[in-house]
């Protein structure tokens, strides 16, 4: 693989990584599979490629994309604890409904925006930076600034309140916590960081198009439990760079894949499936593989941690 | 202090199943009164606390609380004055939090959160203060989530969560049931040290009576969802747990069939 391939594909697991951290906080720390999100990718992208095609500041057109996703998001959210929509169904409801509303927001199709300065060409001709590396600039800035954010949002009592949402929704109740907003909050949450995303990518490769969603829940979750195998890690901020790390590692992987001569660009989403699929199982695979464990040793573990336990 | 006036809760109405779990329950608890109440399965007497708790709205009567109604308040609303202790120990905790975590969301119990920090450091100490009273030793495991416990951990800490904050009232749902008889022992230490002895306010689900009898100044027996029996101070220095089982007879005007009432 070459130097630029390579370099490239950095970029745009640093992009989707917005993407994974959204997919992270409703999948990992709300503990709902939310399928929002493959109509609040493209609905980010649709918004903002229309309007930089229309003329707008793309610095403007890019943060716009951040409450209509989030409104997208809400919509879920309000769908599944006002009217009890499994989360699952509430999400593919908002997903079907988005793919009209996409194609309403871009008039057609496709959007193409190669006659038109985006965020990385204003910073490379403000700065005098290359395209690539204005990319690059760009790409790590915002990672880097939503990991912080949501390192510092965890930390604070809304923030906890939402994890324990994901954990303990019956205890949060009963310490006063309206959980159903909570939920919302974060569908919101997340839903916003997809739609950035969306935004960003569009951006990058220079177009937005209808079917660029299609997936993406799959390549979400594929990135967060790859970078949290990879990682091993438990701390919240050790999380959050796992889930970037992993939709990095997920790029190079696809990267990869396609060198191999006889794979079609088209069987790139076989390929995810069945990544998500071993990434799934292997717990319980590597359990089978595990030394039988020392019986005495157990023993000695065990009464010991029932002598501090009582 | 608490008032229930009259309360009706059926479940599965108009359908074939429909159960009627209380009818016309009416109880007044006095501030700082200790209450246990006992009664066979499907008395209704986690459906009482339920109601009380805001989990199930009534289908008719009314719950007052210190002079306010809070009959249909959700129990997230009520949660500032009410804390609950579960059965299970895995409920009254959140297991991947830690146990410093754990005690923050409890320290804002019906507070409005805010995006202020989670924890702070004075919160800190004040954790590992109230954490010594356990003596379990996890003030020196703050940082350890809480899946990491044993159940007998999980449940001190969850009783030690729900009195951070003074509640008004304390209700307990067999909150030793699922520990082994060892760890319940110290659970209902605990509960001794900290409700009956700070005078919480507070009612008391058990499946023992012999613990019915032990624990607090009044005893409430429900059967069928109806309290059958309502003894306090002087009567129940005079019970046993024969005693009891002839009374229930008495009131209910049926043999006592449920082995586990009978045989703790």
């Amino acid at each position: 693989m070459n130097l630029m391939l390579l370099w490239s594909t950095l970029i745009l697991g640093l992009l989707y990584g917005l993407l994974v951290l959204g997919v992270f906080l409703t999948f990992r720390i709300l503990n709902y599979a939310d399928l929002s999100v493959d109509g609040s990718l493209p609905l980010g992208a649709a918004l903002t490629a229309t309007l930089i095609f229309n003329g707008m500041n793309p610095f403007l057109a890019t943060l716009l994309a951040i409450p209509l996703g989030a409104l997208a998001g809400l919509i879920t959210g309000i769908l599944h604890t006002r009217f009890s929509i499994t989360p699952l169904l509430s999400g593919i409801l908002t997903m079907i409904g988005l793919y009209s509303i996409n194609l309403r927001i871009m008039g057609r199709p496709n959007v193409p925006l190669l006659r038109h300065d985006t965020i990385f060409d204003l910073l490379s001709t403000y700065t005098g930076l290359t395209l690539r590396l204005s990319q690059t600039v760009i790409a790590v800035a915002v990672i880097i600034l939503t990991v912080i954010g949501l390192y510092f949002f965890l930390n604070t009592e809304l923030g906890q309140a939402l994890r324990g949402t994901g954990d303990n929704e019956v205890m949060l109740r009963s310490l006063g916590v309206n959980t159903d907003r909570m939920k919302i909050m974060g569908l919101a949450l997340s839903n916003g960081l997809v739609a950035l995303s969306g935004a960003l990518i569009a951006q990058y490769q220079g177009f937005a198009d209808i079917n660029m969603g299609i997936g993406m829940i799959i390549i979400g979750l594929a990135s967060v439990i790859i970078g949290e195998v990879a990682l091993g890690v438990k701390s919240i901020l050790g999380r959050l760079c796992a889930v970037v790390a992993g939709s990095i590692l997920y790029r190079l992987a696809i990267a990869l894949v396609l060198r191999i001569s006889f794979i079609e660009y088209t069987d790139l989403k076989l390929f995810t499936a069945l990544l998500v699929t071993i990434a799934l199982i292997s717990p319980e695979i590597s359990k089978k593989f595990r030394p039988a464990p020392n019986l005495a040793l157990l023993e000695q573990k065990t009464g010991a941690a029932e002598r501090a336990g009582n | 202090m608490l008032q229930i006036n009259n309360l009706y809760k059926v479940f599965h109405i108009g359908e074939i199943n429909e159960k009627v779990a209380l009818q016309n329950v009416n109880l007044l608890l006095e501030p700082g009164e200790f209450v246990t109440i006992i009664g066979g399965n499907g008395a209704g007497k986690s459906t009482l606390l339920n109601c009380i708790a805001g989990v199930h709205l009534p289908e008719k009567g009314t719950i007052t609380l210190d002079g306010d109604e809070i009959t249909n308040f959700p129990d997230y609303r009520r949660a500032g004055a009410i804390c609950r202790i579960f059965q299970d120990p895995m409920i009254g905790t959140a297991a991947s939090l830690t146990v410093e975590e754990n005690l923050a969301l409890a320290l804002r119990r019906g507070q409005r959160r805010r995006l202020n920090r989670a924890i702070t450091r004075s919160e800190r100490d004040l954790f590992r203060q109230k954490l010594a009273v356990l003596e379990l030793g996890l003030e020196e495991r703050l940082s350890t989530p809480v899946q990491l416990l044993s159940g007998g951990q999980r449940q001190a800490l969850a009783l030690l969560m729900a009195t951070l904050v003074r509640p008004k009232l304390a209700l307990l749902d067999e909150h030793t049931a699922s520990l082994d008889p060892k760890t319940a022992l110290r659970v209902l230490h605990l509960t001794r040290t900290l409700f009956e002895n700070e005078r919480i306010t507070t009612l008391m689900i058990t499946h023992n009576m012999e613990q019915a009898l032990d624990l607090g100044r009044r005893l409430i027996m429900l059967h069928e969802g109806s309290v059958i029996l309502d003894v306090n101070d002087l009567e129940r220095e005079e019970l046993t747990v024969p005693k009891l089982v002839d009374l229930f007879h008495a009131a209910s005007g049926e043999q006592l069939h449920n082995d586990r009432l009978l045989l703790h």
